[in-house]
């Protein structure tokens, strides 16, 4: 669901936001959460489940030399030249909207969007029990931009389920990063996510 | 793969050149983030480049820069070097997000947790 997944938002040129997803004259202020994981983890199901816009999607432009060295072995095999990426927003208040970002895990797509992470309040992790190895790149590169995170497991009903500090384990998190389970699909539990990532970093504030 | 222009966009490219007359958006001293607001000051002139005059059409409510970039279907490089064209034209005002600061803002985290809460 990452490479030209979503249709675009709008009809061609002609489009615009629908009157009921207007933000109010008032809103001064945006931040952002960045959802990073794997193909197929469903970062895009977790923006719709909380989102009050259908999911839109920005697309950048991708060089053609990028797309040769690239090991997209997944979803979809075409070589795109343009590489899309899935948002959604939430009203926080008159005056706050917290927008969601969904990026794949390879850093490359994170320069096409300059500034993905710059001034984002942290990020989500979404991991797949089934891929755990994709996460593992994901984290480091995280920690070494100094990204606070959480990891969310996303509960596929085939996926095997483990106990979170054997996950922990595996992905070798610090004690402090919080791990929770949630449905994706589900608005309460993507919500919570949200949430636990809040705490997380009202902790590291104080 | 080494088939020119089997997967390749022809035109795409070029199209956008002529949008942004030739500017890549790097040298504009404006820096637009995914979510700075962008709102009309002003109403699309009949003069004006289509593309512009529909993101005043559609910034009379604020909208993100990453919305304005999803609404009219063009890539993000291309949005802000449009939109930085309206800045210095005083046409749109931008609503900058808050800054990076090296700990997370415990006012504004309160308020996102709040704002969740009732969700």
């Amino acid at each position: 669901m990452d490479f030209r997944s979503s249709e675009p938002g709008g009809a061609s040129g002609s489009g615009g936001p629908a009157g009921t997803d207007l933000l109010p004259d008032t809103a001064a202020t945006a931040v952002k959460v960045v959802i990073v994981g794997g193909f197929g983890v469903g970062k895009t199901t977790l923006v719709g489940a909380v989102s009050e816009i259908r999911p839109l999607t920005t697309e950048e432009t991708m060089t053609r030399a990028g797309v040769e060295v690239d090991d997209v072995t997944g979803v979809e095999r075409k070589t795109s030249t343009t590489v899309a990426m899935d948002f959604g927003r939430i009203s926080i208040s008159d005056e706050l909207v917290l927008y969601l970002f969904g990026t794949p895990g390879q850093q490359r797509f994170w320069f096409l969007w300059n500034g993905l992470f710059e001034g984002a309040l942290g990020a989500v992790v979404l991991v797949d029990t089934r891929r755990l190895e994709v996460s593992f790149d994901v984290i480091g590169r995280l920690e070494e931009r100094g990204v606070p995170f959480v990891v969310a497991v996303n509960t596929f009903p085939e996926s095997p389920s483990y106990p979170i500090e054997d996950l922990r384990a595996a992905l070798d998190l610090p004690d402090e990063v919080p791990i929770v389970a949630c449905d994706a699909r589900s608005r309460a539990a993507s919500r919570d996510v949200l949430l636990a990532l809040m705490r997380y970093l009202y902790s590291l504030s104080s | 793969m080494t088939d020119p222009g089997a997967d390749w966009e022809a035109g795409n490219p070029e199209r956008l050149y002529v949008i942004t007359r030739g500017r890549s958006g790097l040298t504009e001293r404006v820096v637009l983030d995914l979510v700075t607001l962008i709102v009309a000051k002003s109403r699309p002139q009949p003069a004006m480049q289509p593309e512009q005059a529909a993101i005043l059409r559609i910034c009379e409510s604020p909208l993100s820069v990453a919305e304005v970039s999803a609404h009219l279907n063009l890539p993000m490089s291309v949005v802000t070097v449009l939109i930085a064209d309206l800045l210095t034209e005083d046409r749109v005002e931008a609503r900058a997000p808050v800054p990076k600061a090296e700990l997370p803002d415990r006012a504004l985290i309160e308020a996102v947790m709040n704002g969740l809460q009732k969700l």
